[in-house]
């Protein structure tokens, strides 16, 4: 599987994720929130920076669902979903990640029928640190 | 603006076969194109003094220009992110000959994607996307990417499969009346459309462009040098580059509306610079990478409302006779996907009256690239 190839700003988000904690970078000068995360904050220009906690609540915005050919890890897997998740907290904040059945599961643990725009999702934590979705109405 | 409109035309086209692998390298290529493209406008090689192409170009203004004996050049330029920079090619010779700094320009794209590597195949490295927020939750390929969109504009829009069929469907047809398109022969039915494999649904097979080995070229002189050329002068009306305040690339997830893309942008300044409306075009080349980029492109280009895209394409809107012909050329969808290059070319056989699929007494044509990207667009009238 990929791992997240990750650079100077996005870093922080991985630190706490990988301790279990989904924060989202945010002005601390304007206080506005920010992703993907950047060096410096669009709406006033401060280079000070801050990283939010948020709730780890959302709806699901929109889905995938892909088939080979694809990355062999993936392809064995696939079809998979790829969700994106409008944060509840923040809604213009939206983070690409997978619908799972428990924190770890397959990619495609989750019944596709079960899937939908506007369902409730909650964050979970992989071993690993990765972000994933779990419903919160299984 | 003012100094560009009308001020140059594309005298010349050429390209090479279009196939799933041609023997050459790109390089070749390229020059078969280039060639192909001075001898349609009776131009020789050494009066070319500028060069434009893409920054995903392999074959380089050094080497193209000492392989076939150019001129001294006085612009050369490059335009980023893939398939949006086809217009933007046209677009800054354009500039360039209108602002004096050269005479006779040259853009081309020469790419080997039906033989060679996939980018996006790479496990490790950056992509011009931020991959470390997609790419690890298998997010993978750029159909994946637009799909999430597409999902979207149904949902919200009661956009559906079939409004999908009636793009591939269009582009089809005219492949099948242009003996270079690689689906010449090959017509398509709902049926085989519906019973499709599926790519990265919403998407299917049919819904994505055809991966191809081919070169195409163009040449632009200012208008009143093109009154001298072999051929009758198509004339850049307007020419437009968009890159929104908050675009992301393909993922443009992160927009405050992810559905009003690049097109959005270039076109309120295209036809800003313009004496016509998208009421006045006759025939269009929209970027088709994926069907889906077609509902989304007549929005932005404003030849429906906004959440319309889908609706759009009903009633054979995009069919020669109907309300838009669109990809007369067959497209990247069923001609050749050479990052779009080909749609440039087609608006230009139109605008002569010469294409395959030729729109009766067409006299404007919009052409587009990538929408997804960073884009550009040109406005051609003959
Ligand atoms: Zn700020």
């Amino acid at each position: 599987m990929l791992t997240p190839v990750v650079d100077d700003d996005g870093a922080p988000f991985w630190e706490y994720a990988a301790q279990g904690e989904l924060r989202i970078q945010a002005c601390a000068d304007c206080g506005e929130l920010r992703f993907p995360p950047r060096p410096c904050c669009p709406h006033c220009r401060s280079f000070a920076t801050e990283w939010r906690r948020v709730a780890g609540r959302g709806r699901v915005w929109s889905y995938v669902l892909p088939h080979p050919p694809l990355l062999p890890d993936y392809a064995e897997q696939a079809p998979y979903n790829v969700v994106l998740v409008e944060l509840t907290d923040a809604p213009r904040i939206r983070l690409v990640g997978n619908l799972v059945s428990e924190p770890g599961a397959r990619l495609d643990s989750v019944p596709v029928e079960r899937i939908r725009i506007g369902a409730r999702v909650q964050v979970v934590f992989t071993a690993t640190g990765l972000p994933q979705w779990v419903l919160e109405r299984p | 603006m003012a100094v560009l409109k009308d001020a140059t035309a594309i005298v010349g086209i050429g390209q090479t076969p279009f196939a799933k692998q041609l023997p050459e390298a790109e390089r070749a290529l390229a020059c078969r194109a280039i060639l192909a493209a001075l001898d349609d406008a009776g131009i020789a090689p050494d009066e070319v003094d500028a060069l434009a192409s893409y920054t995903m170009e392999e074959t380089d203004e050094v080497e193209v220009a000492k392989a076939l004996g150019l001129g001294d050049l006085t612009f050369f330029s490059k335009v980023g992110y893939g398939g949006g920079g086809s217009c933007a090619t046209v677009a800054h010779l354009a500039a360039a000959i209108a602002t004096g700094q050269a005479t006779v320009g040259v853009a081309w794209r020469s790419r080997k994607r039906g033989s060679g590597p996939r980018p996006w195949k790479n496990t490790t490295a950056q992509l011009p996307t931020p991959a470390q927020w997609t790419r690890p939750y298998g997010l993978l390929r750029p159909a994946d990417e637009i799909a999430m969109l597409a999902r979207r504009h149904m949902h919200e829009y009661g956009t559906t499969r079939d409004h999908l069929f009636n793009v591939a469907l269009a582009c089809r047809n005219r492949a099948n009346q242009n003996p270079a398109a690689i689906m010449y022969d090959r017509p398509l039915t709902r049926e085989m459309y519906m019973n499709s494999r599926w790519i990265s649904e919403p998407l299917c097979l049919f819904d994505n462009c055809l991966e191809t080995d081919g070169a195409l070229a163009c040449v632009l002189v200012s208008t009143e040098r093109a009154r001298d050329c072999r051929r009758p002068p198509v004339y850049v009306h307007s020419a437009a580059q968009g890159l929104p305040a908050q675009h992301h690339g393909m993922v443009n997830y992160w927009n405050d509306d992810p559905l009003t893309g690049p097109a959005w942008t270039a076109a309120r300044h295209l036809w800003k610079h313009a004496d016509l409306t998208p009421d006045d075009i006759d025939v269009a080349q929209i970027y088709d990478a994926f069907t889906a980029l077609i509902p989304l492109s007549l929005e932005g280009y404003g030849f429906c409302g906004r959440g319309e895209g889908g609706a759009f394409t009903e009633g054979g809107a995009l069919e020669i006779g109907g309300r838009l012909p669109l990809n007369t050329s067959g497209g990247g969808l069923s001609e050749a996907y050479v990052h779009g290059f080909n749609l440039i070319t087609e608006g230009v056989r139109q605008l002569r009256g010469t294409s395959t699929a030729q729109v009766p007494g067409a006299a404007t044509c919009l052409v587009t690239a990538g929408e997804g990207v960073p884009t550009s667009a040109l406005l051609l009238r003959n």
